[in-house]
This record gives C-alpha cells, structure tokens and sequence, in this order.
C-alpha cells in the first residue's frame, strides 16, 4: 500500500516539475513583468506531495512495513521509535528523497520570495533547479526507489547499524543537506542570472539570504558530525582529515569564499564573475562529494552499500552540470576592468577568497591525489592529517591576522589610522601567549604562534565592538568565535593528557599524576543491546580530583556488533574521556584515558560562528 | 590566449571526469594482489624458536615455496589445515608457516593437535613483519618460486580450489 502511494507521488513529482519547466518556457516569452499564477500554484502543489511523499516512507519506518526494501534493510521493529524515523534519511534512498525535498522546497521560496526581482531571472532560476530536482527525482526512480517492494514480505528487519543510531546522527544529515543541497539554489541563480544577464549587486542582494542559510547549516551540520565522531567512533578526536569529512569542507570553503565577495558584489558592483563562479562551484563541489561517498570510490560510514551503477549516475549529472556552467560562463564572460585599491576594503575581502581557495584546493588535492594515483599507477597511497597538519596550519597564523585587520578598511581606499591599537593588541596577545606558556610549560614556535595570531583576532574583534562605528555586529559575532576556535584547538591539542593501559578488575594503576583503578563490570541489558558497563576511578594527584567513569563494551542485537562506547565527563574546563575494550583470551582490559582541555569551548565557539550567521541573516532580512 | 586557457579547463575537467569514471570500476578494499608477479625482497623472520632468522636465501633453496600465515586463536586456520597437511607430502614444495601475533604455547599446542605441516617455523609476534607481504588479516598464503616472485596469493583459509590450483603450478614442470 505505502509503496504503491510512494510511487505514485514520485510520479506526479515529475510530472509537476515538467510543468513548471513548460509553464516557465511559455511564461517566457510573454513580454510583462508578470509569472503567470498557475506557477505558484505547481510550485506549491509539488513543494506539499514531496512532503507527504517523505511522510509516506517515514511511516513506513514507524509502522516496519518490511514489505519495502529500504525499510527491511535499514530498521528493525525493536528499534527505538526515534530511531526508526531517523532511519528514514540514515540510507541512501531516503536520503535522496531528502534530498529532493530541500531542492524543491528551497525553489519554491526563492520564487515567493524575490518578487522584486526580474521576471527572466526568477523563472531561469526555477527551470534550472526544476532540471535538477527532475534529475534527482529520475535518479530516484530508476537507480535508488526508497519504494521498491520486496516479495515475500520479510517478518523482520536487517536493523540500522548501532553507530549511526545516536542523537546526533539523527539530526546530522539534515542540517548539513540544508547547507549543501541548499546551494544548488544560488547554482540555479547564478546559471540564470548569466542567461538573463542579470548581474551586479542586485543580484547579490537577491542569493545573499540563501548563502547566508546553508553556509549557517554546512556549519551546523560539520559541528553535529564532529561532534558524533569524538564520542562515538572513541579515538578521542573530532576531526581527522578523512576524505568524507573533507568532502564536506569543501563547499564550505567555497560559500565561505562567496559570502565575502558576496558583500563586494553587493557594495561596489565589481567581482561579478568571480562571484558566479564560486555559486556554480560550491553546489558542484557538493555533488562532487556525494558523488566520491556514495559511489563507494571512498570507504566510510558513508557508504551505505557498493553499487558502481548509482556512481555512474551522479557521475553523468556531475558532469551535466560542469560543462553546462563551463559553456555558459565562456559564452557570458567578458573581461572587466574592476580596478580595486590595494589598500581597501575590497582587497581583504578578496584576500579571504585567497586563503579560502588555498585550503579548497590543498583540502581538494589531498582528498583526489589517493584516487588519481590508484587511477593511474595503481599506487595505493594514503594522504592524511600530517599532510593538512603542515600545509595548513601554518598558513592559518596569516590568515587570522587578516581577519582581524580586514574588517576595519574602508571600501574603496583605506588608510592605516590605527596602526599603534593595532600593534598594541598584538603586544597583549604575545603577553597572554606567554603567561599561558609559561604556567602550563608547553612549548613549540608553531603553536606559539598560532596563539598569539587567534589572540590577536579575539582580541581586536572585542575592540571593535566597542568602537561602535560602522563595523557590523553580525560580523564581530564571526570573526570573534573563528578567533576564539582556533585559540580553544590550538590549548586543546597542546595541552592534552593521554595514557594507554591495560587493566583487570580489582587492580589500580598508577601513571605520572594520575591513578586508575577499574573497580566493577557490570552487564547490563538494554531495549536492543547488551553492555558490559566498566566502573573505574580515576585519581588526579595534582589537582586532588576523583571522578568515576562508565565505560561500555555494546553488543547490539540487530545486526549484531560491537561497539565501544566512550564515559565522556564534560565540564567547562575540560574533559575526562575514557574507552575501555575487551583483549581477547585474557582478563585484561585495555583502556585509554584522555584529558582534553576545554573541549566544549570548541564545540561552543562553532556554534558562535552559525549564530554570527543567524544574525547576519536577520540584518540581511531587515534591510530588503 | 584565451582560447587556450578555455580548453585547457575543459580538457581539465574532462580528465578529473574520466578519473572518477575509472576509479568506479576498480576494487574499493584494499587490495593486495599487485604483490602478484612481484619479487619479495627483505624477507626477515624471526625462526619461531627464537634462534634463526629466515632471509631471502632460505626461500631459495625449494622449487616452490607456500608462506602460510596462520595463529592458533585464528578458527579459518583450523579448516584449512587439512590442506596444509596434504601440501605437506608434496616434493617440490615446502612450507613455511609463519606464527601471527600468537602465544607460543597455544601455538605449539596447536601444531600438537592438528599436526605440522610446516618445512620451516617463523614467527611474527608484533604483526610487523607479515606487513611486508601484504598480509592484512589471517589466514593467507603466498606461493613464491625459487626467485621468491610471488606466482600466487590466497586470502582467507585454502579451499579445495586453491589446494587444486596449486597443486596444478608445482606438478607443472
């Protein structure tokens, strides 16, 4: 039943997306500044069935219709109910009708709400997306159909992998769809406004809210997963360069890159082509990196099953939607002679597209040169954190200086009036740099500087706000927490304790200032797994505190594995995190202890830097 | 000019596209079996007694040779044994069988048990050395010639296909 409904919806899905293109076509050429109504009203209709269609499989789930392959393979009927309905977009296919969703709803708004705008460039925009929601809905049908049925009906289900059922996974892949399938919004924008010739800063008023909420997203959305990463995969850090990770920092990087010339767009009407470039580039990198994970080219979590044919798919659209944009940015491109002060305004800002370039394309290069070398010489190679480790932190250190001078130049010609607050905030950043040296005895010149440099913005980004002239607050907000991120990673990985042991029950153990002791293993049995649930005591010589930490060993049920899941105490100083995993044939325990210091200040300034974006937004929609 | 920097991004594009045309048609694990064909140099094992080490020399002396890495915590090694025993009785070729990260005790009583089918005994206790042969999980074999080139590698225990099969390469000549 639910399947035959999923069906039909996705049908009628494209059916109306058709129409929207035919009824835009004919709209054309119709010489008003008027879209005809019927427009809105497709627009509207299809935005409501994709919903329900959504609905339908998310019902699917919660009742454990396993009559559907996707359900059959990706719940469990003894799976929580939470789990059950984050199943839905925890697999391939319903992932990509999320997918659908977010390009669907986001064109229906974008007509709604640029009514101020051209005629041509609004229903440029909605044939361009409604090419690619049709693509994906055509992708849907033929290759990855959430609705497939399966005959006999199966009386249970395969069961979601226990990793990826956590809270913070649930809400995961939403938030960073909203960032990156979000773009393909000003993608289509960028593509019409190149048909229309609708260039300048009216153009870069009309995308600016719509950069503005899915760079706010892909930075919530990477936070959520990083997060998930430190307490469930148990290595005790929050990124590791994996490409999956990376895939996901590109687009950011590029909208990052765009937000800025954005506001050079929208000031000074130059910077129009670099502009469209980094719009096409930031949804195209998007598809890039669904692409290199779901293809199976990359292994991760991510890969939900092999299947080359879904690869070749998004292979072809990928490359659809390159050459389209290559063509019509050759056609369109004409040199300009924007002539730009070297000291202005415009110049930091495109100083930021630089750096955000930089690591785009040394995060770009370390993510492909593993699949060209195996492409090519058959050379397994392995690119990791050493590699971004030292091409991009040190690069950082200028890079933060920018950030804190940029925002104070004028446009057009700046001059440097505040050089002597300037050097005068860097001296205090150097003092603090070396009281905190000196008392938590550390030492090495990159970390030194890299210290001193998130000081420094931190610092003159306080100072901006008191000087209350025309420099935004959304911006400070940014700017501030970016400073203030950089500065909590750089203390954290310096000043991080770890210890490897191996313990059994009843014994105590003492390293450097601290001492251990596993006191009790308890089993437990939960809804649909069971634990060995550790108790040990962890002593601080130093500091005189003890705490208790609850390690598990899981064993879930369906599909049966192991998990380790780590005892995390968080505090505002610091945290205590603890795995603990079974030795096999022996009594022993292997645990690792680590102290990570103001590991929360991370996750806090991150969310700092969305809420910097939150605030623009709401400026951004106040002033249109 | 310009026309030369437009195709120059074009054909850029095109080549990152056959690229990731290419990479989907290849095996996604890590695969070893470029070690096929090759020579193996370096060959250092600790004897599993503790008082030789095997070096490339050693492996020279048979026509042919299977490295058979196994442990006794391993159950695949249990199934497969049989086979190794049988190779065992065959004259062009000895076996080596190199411990994996085992106790030697629960090593020697597993030899007890099943029997030894092996020619030489190493041992790799840290899991180091077998890195050097592309081992990545146990059991596997590498069927080497005199000239320690690799004619054929087994992941996983032998079956009686592979047991066939090499039977087949050293009764050739």
């Amino acid at each position: 039943m639910l399947s035959n409904t999923g069906n039909f919806l996705l049908f009628i899905n494209i059916f109306l997306s058709s129409l929207t293109i035919y009824s835009s076509l004919k709209c054309l050429k119709i010489k008003n500044n008027y879209i005809f109504k019927n427009i809105y009203q497709i627009s509207l209709l299809q935005s409501t069935l994709v919903l329900i269609c959504f609905f339908t499989l998310t019902a699917a789930f919660i009742v454990s219709d396993f009559s559907l392959i996707t359900v059959y393979q990706n719940s469990h009927s003894l799976k929580p109910l939470f789990y059950k309905i984050s199943g839905t977009w925890g697999n391939h296919e319903g992932s990509l009708l999320l997918w659908v969703i977010i390009l669907t709803i986001f064109s229906f708004l974008f007509l709604i709400l640029n009514k101020n705008h051209p005629k041509n460039y609004r229903l440029y925009t909605l044939i361009i997306q409604n090419l690619l929601i049709l693509g994906f809905l055509l992708f849907i049908i033929f290759n990855s159909n959430p609705f497939s049925s399966i005959i006999p009906i199966p009386k249970e289900g395969l069961g979601l992998n226990p990793i990826l059922q956590d809270p913070a996974l649930a809400i995961h892949p939403p938030l960073l769809y909203i960032g990156f399938v979000g773009s393909s919004i000003y993608f289509s924008a960028a593509m019409a406004s190149m048909i229309s010739n609708y260039s300048g800063s009216l153009f870069a008023q009309s995308i600016k809210s719509w950069v503005l909420i899915s760079w706010i997203f892909q930075t919530l959305g990477i936070l959520v997963g990083s997060i998930w990463a430190y307490y469930e995969l148990g290595w005790g850090g929050f990124w590791f360069w994996d490409p999956v990770e990376n895939a996901s920092l590109l687009p950011w990087f590029a909208m990052t890159a765009l937000l800025h010339s954005l506001l050079v767009l929208e000031k000074r009407n130059t910077l129009y082509f670099w502009t469209i470039i980094l719009c096409l580039m930031t949804f195209t990198l998007s598809v890039t990196g669904t692409f290199l994970v779901r293809s199976g080219i990359l292994n991760s979590v991510h890969t939900f099953a092999n299947d080359p044919s879904r690869g070749i798919y998004i292979l072809i659209f990928l490359s659809l939607m390159i050459f389209a944009s290559i063509y019509f940015l050759f056609s369109k491109y004409k040199p300009t002679n924007d002539l730009i002060n070297s000291n202005s305004k415009e110049t930091f800002v495109l100083i930021n597209n630089w750096f955000m370039m930089f690591y785009l394309i040394t995060v770009l290069l370390g993510t492909l040169y593993p699949i060209f070398t195996d492409a090519i010489s058959n050379n397994k190679i392995s690119v990791g954190p050493p590699f971004y480790n030292s091409v991009i932190i040190p690069v950082v250190i200028v890079f933060l200086i920018f950030m804190a001078i940029g925002p104070q130049a004028k446009w057009i010609k700046n001059k440097f009036s505040n050089l002597r607050s300037t050097l005068l905030i860097l001296g205090g950043a150097i003092i603090i740099n070396f009281a905190i040296v000196y008392f938590l005895k550390s030492y090495s010149l990159i970390s030194n500087l890299i210290l001193i440099s998130s000081l420094f913005l931190i610092m003159s980004s306080i100072f901006d706000f008191f000087k209350k002239s025309r420099l935004s607050f959304p911006r400070i907000i940014s700017h501030l927490s970016f400073g203030f991120l950089i500065l909590f990673i750089g203390l954290n990985h310096n000043f991080s304790v770890e210890k490897d042991f191996n313990l059994k029950l009843g014994e105590a153990k003492k390293i450097d200032d601290y001492e251990f002791a596993l006191l009790d293993l308890k089993l437990s049995q939960e809804n649909n797994y069971k634990a060995v649930v550790g108790k040990l005591e962890v002593n601080n010589s130093n500091t005189m505190k003890r705490k208790i930490l609850y390690p598990e060993i899981r064993i879930y049920d369906n599909p049966q594995t192991l998990t380790y899941e780590a005892s995390i105490q968080t505090s505002f100083l610091g945290d205590h995190y603890l795995t603990m995993s079974n030795i096999d044939r022996s009594e022993y325990y292997n645990i690792k202890f680590q102290h990570k210091p103001l590991m929360i200040w991370i996750w806090i300034s991150v969310l700092l830097l969305s809420f910097g974006g939150f605030l623009s937004l709401f400026k951004n929609a106040k002033n249109n | 000019m310009q026309k030369i920097i437009k195709s120059i991004i074009v054909f850029l594009f095109i080549f990152v596209l056959l690229v990731f045309y290419n990479s989907l048609n290849r095996e996604t694990n890590y695969s070893t079996d470029y070690l096929v064909g090759n020579k193996l140099t370096n060959i250092n094992l600790k004897s599993f007694d503790d008082n030789k080490i095997y070096t490339s020399e050693d492996f020279q002396k048979s026509r042919y040779t299977l490295i058979n890495f196994w442990a006794s915590w391993c159950a695949p090694c249990r199934i497969e044994h049989p086979y190794l025993m049988q190779l065992s009785k065959e004259k062009n070729l000895k076996i080596i069988g190199v411990n994996f990260k085992d106790k030697k005790i629960n090593a020697s009583k597993f030899l007890n048990e099943l029997g030894n089918p092996y020619y030489y005994m190493a041992k790799d206790t840290t899991g180091k050395q077998s890195v050097n042969f592309g081992i990545y999980g146990i059991p596997e074999s590498i069927l080497i010639d005199n000239e320690t080139i690799v004619l054929k590698k087994f992941v996983g225990p032998l079956n009686e296909q592979n047991f066939n099969d090499i039977k087949e390469i050293i009764n050739s000549l």
